[in-house]
Parts: structure tokens; sequence; C-alpha cells
């Protein structure tokens, strides 16, 4: 009971957050793409991404029941780890200042530039070329956001609680960007992006394990271990990285 | 096509960018697949190896991205 319950916790936790920070990203791009074009193209680039994604979702989930359980562990467990642990690094490497910080702000100038140069040379077919932009940016985060879903909930049962978190996160972001009007700048999203990549690679090592017919001791309390360890050993890296010591997570 | 080849680029992205990290991974994980193969009456061999592989590619990943 505690095992399922504390399973369910750190897959909403995990969804929410991953989600978060992949709504903050979508939201930087359809915003250069409005403040550029206007909320027209931004609107039906993101509208359209969206409508893809259900597609894809509806499509390819029944699909997923038919996988034998054991396979399928295996696979979205391998999934997550080549995930989880790519952002992880990615997270460690910023922590350390090895590789700059992801700066909504600069993103948002990057592409709005981007666009504007594009409309010295394409006048005609912009607005096309930037609901393009809009709708590219929302069918990779959210497909980032299905994938995480799908994987962390995957034969537990916890599909509809971590879909809700996701889903939450997402309409929690559009709605700020919303009134705003300009990028998240003040996420702490590396520090999102550190917490998160624990968390999926936990969930990774765990699927993995399961698939191979590893019990592991604890069951479900044994993905807390595991997220410990990988936190751990993310901490560890940044303070060998940094050797100066001044560890900057967010 | 450009844009199509584009997108599916970035979606492999999304799962391998350091291919060094990546292939580590997996060797760790076909590593564990083997003992579990062999061994099946130990499968905590196949989680520790899993365990203990994973954290330390991490760790060495980052490490020599330091030193590049």
């Amino acid at each position: 009971m505690i095992g399922s319950l504390t399973h369910a916790g750190s897959a909403v936790t995990a969804a929410f957050l991953a989600s978060l920070v992949e709504a903050v990203e979508a939201l930087t791009i359809v915003l250069a793409v409005a403040t550029v074009r206007g909320w027209r193209p931004a609107g039906l680039g993101a509208i359209a991404g969206l409508v893809l994604l259900a597609v894809i979702v509806a499509a390819l989930g029944p699909l997923l029941d038919r996988v034998p359980l054991n396979l399928l562990q295996l696979a979205i467990g391998i999934l997550l780890l080549l995930f989880g642990m790519r952002w992880l690094r990615k997270a460690i490497l910023r922590a350390a200042g090895i590789i700059p910080l992801h700066d909504e702000t600069t993103i948002f100038a990057s592409e709005t530039a981007e666009l504007r140069e594009q409309a010295r040379h394409h006048e005609l077919r912009l607005d096309w070329l930037a609901g393009l932009a809009s709708f590219k940016a929302v069918l990779l985060e959210g497909l980032e956001v299905v994938f995480i879903v799908i994987a962390i909930s995957a034969g537990r049962g916890t599909l509809v609680p971590v879909s809700i978190a996701a889903l939450a996160a997402c309409l929690l972001i559009a709605a700020v960007g919303f009134l705003v009007h300009r990028p998240l700048a003040r996420v702490p999203e590396n520090m999102l992006k550190f917490a998160v990549g624990v968390m999926l690679s936990a969930f990774g090592l765990f699927w993995t394990g399961e698939g191979f017919g590893v019990a592991w001791p604890g069951a479900d309390l044994a993905i807390v271990a595991f997220a410990a360890l990988f936190l751990a050993t993310g901490l560890a890296a940044v303070a060998l990285l940094n050797r100066r010591g001044a560890v900057t997570l967010s | 096509m450009k844009a199509l080849l584009a997108l599916l680029q970035e979606l492999a992205g999304l799962f391998v960018e350091d291919g060094a990290l990546a292939l580590a991974i997996v060797a760790v994980v076909a590593l564990a697949g083997i003992l579990a193969a062999l061994f099946p009456i130990v499968p905590w061999a196949s989680g520790a190896v899993l365990l203990i592989g994973c954290l330390g590619v991490l760790l060495v990943n980052v490490m020599k991205f330091r030193r590049r």
C-alpha cells in the first residue's frame, strides 16, 4: 500500500514538474511567433500541434495494451533511462557552470530575430512559416510530455492522475503566459530539470530491472531509493566539477 | 521532406544527445540483460549491474565532458 502510494506520488510529481518545463519551453516559441506575426498564426500552429498530439495518443494508446507487460516495462525503462539521464547530465553540467543555463529570454530574442529575418525574405509565406514554428514547438514539447506520462504510468493504473498532473502543469503555464505575455524566464528551469532527471532516471532503472525480472527490495519503494542515489550522484558530480563550491542549481 | 527529416532528428535527440552517454547506457542494460538470461536464479546481480552501471556511467560522462 505504502509502495503503491509512493509510486503514484512520485509519478504525479515527476509528470507535473516535467510538464512545467516542457510547457515553458513551448510557450517561449509560441510567444515569439505571436510577437512577430500576431496571435493568429501562433494560435493556429499551437492548436494544430495539439490536434496532431491527440491523434498520435489516440492511435498509439490502444496498441500499448497489446504489448506484453515485461516487454513494455523493458522498452519504456530503457527509453526513460536514456531520456532521464540525458536531462540529468545536462542539468549537472549547467549547475556546475560548464555549459550555459537555458535562458528563455535569450531563446525568445533569438526566435523573434529569426522570424523577423525570415520576414525580409519571405513576406508572403511568413504566416505559414511562423505557424509552423509554433506547431513544431507544441508538437515536440508535447510529445515529450506524452512520453513521460505514458512511461511513468505504464502498467500501474496511474494514467489518469498522471495525465491530470501533466495537463494541470500545461494549463497553468498557458494561463500565466497568457496573463504576462512574455517568456517565463524566472522559472528555475535547471533546478526542475535536475529534479525531473533524477526522478525519470529512477523510474527508468526500476522499469528496466522489472523487465529483466529483478525483484527490487521494497518493491515500488525502491524508486525512492534510486532517486536518492541519482540525486546524491548528481550533487556529488556538481561539487566535483565546480571545485570552487559555488553550486548554482537555478 | 526536409522539415520531416529535421523533425525526426529532433525526436531522436530527445533520447540521444551525447552519443557516448547513450551507448554506455545501452551497454550497461545489455550487460544486465545477459546476466539476467545466464543467471536467472540470481536476479539481484542484474539489478546491481544496472544500478551501479548507470550511476557510474553518469559520473564518468560528466567528468569526461569537463576535460574536453
